[in-house]
């Protein structure tokens, strides 16, 4: 079988790039050090495009397309920052701030928190649509971790982590629309899931403080994301 | 030419955002020659003045008495200022928002109480049925989030709203600072 792969060549917010045929917008503009915004994505785990962060334009094309789930064409012409981009992103945050109760003045991640940071990279000052204030648990039935779905914005790194690279599988995704939530094995209480190994990768994945150690405070809890890349590869290279 | 007036509210909020604005030190005097502060917890003035030129506003609007005395300075207020996440997003006042007003006074006043129960219903203002920032009560011309914001942010604010410029705030503080 040939392994042959073809180069793309695009232009991205203006400079001519050559890219592998089977590489997405999202990380052929990292390699370019052009860097769009995503939640919901993170080096060494499968792209979902969930969050809608990484919208970008392409000319003569009236749809935004989802740079981390979009593989490059020849002659694309990308714009990755317009003012339109940005508001349109803004708006995203504003619904994910809405959505849920983001308080960030006592919340344990308050400092290490991706949306926090997206917010103040976006200049997002304030939230136009109304808040929602939803009525939602917190589930500290774990040793080790909890779930505060009070502040979760459902990218799902949790789900995706686990499954792929832990190979346990104990999050996934119940419910329909505002309802969804996320939740260990059949929705039962963390701290009574069997297949969960207490391996702490879905809390060091977690852009936001939906999920923290048990007795971090604010300064402590940072967490540590540079080895998915790593043991991606690695498990890539026993296939 | 007399000098522009600041006011300064405190609504349901911790006073956080008035600490960080006395946290501005020395700057404060250099502040005070620039403007006249005409109301605010930090000065005597009872009334709130015909028209103040700036207002900054503490706290989310929680209570009858908030949304009354919201709504009368904006009518008499030139540029509003929501200071801090209390008045951006509602932030630790709407933590209560999941609870219904009249079940929660009922459990506090009535219910875990030894002596005398009693739901407060004189001085004391009535609750509204949520904490909601200040935006979704009345207009709002400028946004300051932070928890609270630092003093640094308040002096660029002030400075910059008096030479007449709108401050871009976003280096200087964010939601939870």
């Amino acid at each position: 079988m040939s392994t042959t792969v073809r180069i793309k060549t695009l232009k991205i917010d203006g400079h001519d790039i050559g890219a592998r045929e089977d590489e997405t917008i999202m990380a052929v503009a990292r390699q370019n050090g052009i860097v769009i915004p995503a939640l919901c994505h993170v080096e060494g785990l499968a792209a979902v495009g969930a969050c809608r962060m990484c919208l970008v334009e392409m000319k003569n094309s009236p749809r935004l397309l989802p740079a981390c789930i979009t593989r490059v064409e020849e002659g694309m012409d990308l714009t990755t920052n317009s003012e339109r981009l940005i508001k349109y992103r803004r708006r995203i945050l504003e619904l994910l701030f809405s959505e849920r109760n983001h308080v960030c003045a006592v919340c344990v991640s308050n400092g290490h928190c991706e949306l926090q940071n997206m917010a103040q990279s976006l200049g997002m000052t304030h939230v136009n649509v109304p808040y929602l204030y939803p009525r939602l648990p917190v589930d500290a039935s774990h040793d080790r971790f909890v779930v505060d779905h009070n502040r979760c914005i459902l990218c799902t790194r949790c789900v995706r982590v686990c499954d792929e690279i832990e190979g346990a599988h104990t999050w996934d995704l119940m419910g329909r629309g505002i309802g969804v939530r996320v939740i260990t094995d059949l929705n039962q209480p963390w701290g009574e899931s069997e297949s969960c190994t207490g391996c702490g990768k879905c809390v060091n994945v977690c852009p936001t403080g939906a999920l923290v150690e048990k007795g971090k405070s604010v300064a402590e809890m940072m967490k540590q994301r540079q080895f998915l890349p790593y043991l991606t590869l690695m498990r890539e290279e026993q296939r | 030419m007399s000098k522009p007036c600041l006011a300064t509210v405190w609504l349901d909020g911790c006073s956080g955002c008035h600490m960080s604005f006395l946290d501005m030190d020395e700057r404060l005097i250099d502040l005070a020659e620039k403007v006249e502060v005409v109301y605010s917890p930090l000065v005597d003035g009872k009334d709130f003045p015909e028209m103040a030129d700036i207002t900054l506003v503490e706290g989310a609007v929680s209570s009858a008495e908030d949304l009354e005395k919201i709504k009368h300075i904006r009518q008499h207020t030139r540029i509003l200022v929501s200071l801090g996440d209390c008045a951006v997003t509602a932030n630790v006042p709407s933590m209560r928002n999941v609870l219904e007003v009249d079940k929660m006074l009922r459990e506090v006043y009535l219910e875990q109480v030894a002596g005398q129960p009693q739901i407060p219903n004189q001085v004391v203002p009535a609750l509204l049925p949520q904490a909601r920032p200040v935006h979704e009560v009345v207009k709002v011309d400028v946004f300051v989030p932070g928890c609270p914001p630092p003093a640094d942010a308040i002096y660029f604010l002030l400075t910059e709203l008096l030479e007449g410029r709108q401050p871009d705030l976003s280096a200087l503080t964010r939601f939870g600072k």
